[in-house]
């Protein structure tokens, strides 16, 4: 506890780098995912392609991608970028699928009703198959939202801080005490980003709240 | 009230179209594993400007294949729609739909969106600003005999009757002139399935609009139609006529057995006590002739 006390700015610029890695890479997956899921979706073809194939991004190892990463994009090897667009991948590896599947799970019944009330495809995309997909969107974000917080961590054995560079730092210097913060915090962090995204669900899908 | 209003308005509405399908056929495309289905072959068939017409069928003989075609849902693979002598192949579908009111069996719907909102889908979609819009859904709402308190509620919190007549409000919100029904009734149970029925007798007479109505239930055929048209598989039309000419004349075994002519239904009288009772082929009254006796 003192060493919290004692460290609490160190702590708190920690927290904040962690936010800053982690918010972009899950709303950048959600952006980006949408998308192809919809295409999985949509055209039945390209289902097995878009699905098996970001999962499999998922395979992975964090590490060497993150090494990797600079070479591709150009960025220096501590660049947060680096971070965002490997979070990226793997938050897209888990929300494809998702998105497809939610898609999917829509009653048939319901979109045949918007056809025939005169919804342009267009439109029923957006105002009808989208927004009753919203909870299993909800559901499959909420896992990137959790994996991607703790996946942060890694990030610090290349030297950008995030709350990983509370134990990275810790083991370095055999402070168990900041070992703990690191892992707790992280913990906590990810409880919290998830209490948010279902705040935002509370507020985006009114309708569905009676159900879940 | 606002049904008055709507009734003033039908007599300076536009008049109610007639529908005529030509040498319709349907055909859906098989896949690798499953073969191709004709779901209907070669239907030709006229549905006169502001009648009552049901399509009364067994399941699978093509009914909503064949309703759907009407707004487009369904391209012909060969054959024609013609809604006033114009085909509807040349119209844009999607502006085409917003012209014909839908109603079909549950679920229909839009869950994420409150009931009033659900009226006012098509008017919204037509570009009616939001309060203008609302105000014709409770328009509606007195004209399908809903409670205004219901306005605020989701799908999911509306009963099976008061779902339906969300869908018949909603259907009508555009003031179209034609009205598909698919199996609209068939989830609410039979006391409400009358007083819908009865419903939609009321607003058909009241907008002078043309209802095309698919059922698989002869009596809810009898019930409605003005004209009743059997259809075998693949739609082909078993008969068409008045429900009286159909129960006088049945063309052949096909329609008498849906009708319920044969040892099924055997309706007869009973004289208990000066009243006429309608009796069932197991002797148990199903209801009473009115009139003296009474
Ligand atoms: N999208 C489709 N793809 C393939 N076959 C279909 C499709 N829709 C309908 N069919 C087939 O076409 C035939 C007619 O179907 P349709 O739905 O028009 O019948 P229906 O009279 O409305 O039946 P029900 O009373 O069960 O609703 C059936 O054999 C059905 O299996
Ligand atoms: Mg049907």
């Amino acid at each position: 506890m003192n060493w919290l006390v004692n460290n609490w700015p160190t702590v708190w610029q920690a927290l904040w780098s962690h936010l800053l890695l982690a918010v972009p890479a899950i709303a950048l997956s959600f952006v980006l995912s949408v998308p192809l899921g919809w295409v999985a979706y949509r055209y039945r073809w390209s289902r097995f392609v878009l699905v098996t194939g970001s999962s499999l991004i998922y395979a992975l190892p964090s590490l060497p991608l993150l090494v990797v990463l600079p070479a591709i994009l150009g960025t220096s090897v501590r660049s947060s970028l680096n971070v965002v667009v490997a979070l990226t991948a793997y938050g897209i590896a888990l929300m494809v699928r998702s998105t497809a599947d939610a898609l999917a799970a829509i009653n048939t019944d319901t979109v045949t009703s918007a056809t025939a009330l005169g919804y342009s495809p267009i439109k029923k995309l957006f105002a009808v198959e989208l927004p009753l997909a919203g909870p299993g969107l909800l559901a499959g974000i909420r896992v990137v939202a959790v994996s991607t917080v703790a996946l942060v961590t890694v990030s610090a054995v290349l030297g950008i801080p995030s709350l990983g560079t509370l134990f990275t730092d810790g083991f370095q210097r055999g402070i168990i005490a900041e070992i703990i913060t690191g892992i707790v915090g992280t913990a906590l962090l990810a409880v919290l980003v998830d209490r948010v995204l279902v705040a935002i669900g509370w507020l985006l899908l009114p309708w569905a709240r009676g159900r879940s | 009230m606002a049904a008055d209003i709507s009734a003033a308005k039908a007599q300076h509405a536009p008049h109610a179209p007639s529908v005529r399908f030509e040498h319709l056929t349907k055909t859906y495309p098989g896949g690798s594993r499953r073969p191709a289905t004709i779901a209907v072959e070669d239907v030709t068939l006229s549905i006169p400007a502001g009648s009552l017409t049901v399509l009364v069928g067994s399941s699978g003989s093509g009914k909503t294949t064949l309703l759907r075609t009407v707004n487009r849902m369904v391209t012909p693979t060969s054959g024609r729609v013609l809604i006033d002598d114009n085909d509807i192949a040349g119209l844009d579908a999607v502006k085409l739909r917003r012209t014909i009111g839908y109603v079909m069996q549950e679920s229909g719907l839009l869950p994420h969106r409150k009931a009033i909102d659900n009226i006012a889908t098509v008017p919204r979609l037509n570009g009616v600003k939001k309060a203008p819009a609302h105000e014709r859904a409770y328009e509606l709402m007195d004209l399908v005999g809903l409670d205004h308190q219901l306005a605020a509620r989701y799908p999911a919190e509306l009963s099976g009757g008061q779902q339906q007549r969300v869908g018949v409000a909603r259907a009508l919100a555009a003031s179209p002139r034609l009205l598909l029904m698919d199996e609209p009734f068939g989830a609410v149970d039979p006391i409400v399935r009358a007083d819908l029925q009865r419903e939609v007798r009321r607003l058909q007479y009241q907008l002078g609009i043309t209802i095309l109505f698919v059922t698989h239930d002869i009596a809810e055929a009898l019930t409605l139609g003005d004209k009743i048209v059997v259809l075998a598989q693949k739609g082909r039309i078993a008969q068409e006529g008045t429900g009286a000419e159909l129960l006088t004349h049945p063309a052949d075994d096909f329609v008498a057995n849906f009708l319920g002519l044969d040892a099924g239904r055997g309706l007869h009288l009973m004289n208990s006590d000066g009243v006429q009772l309608v009796m069932d082929a197991d002797e148990r009254p199903i209801g009473r002739l009115s009139g003296p006796g009474r």
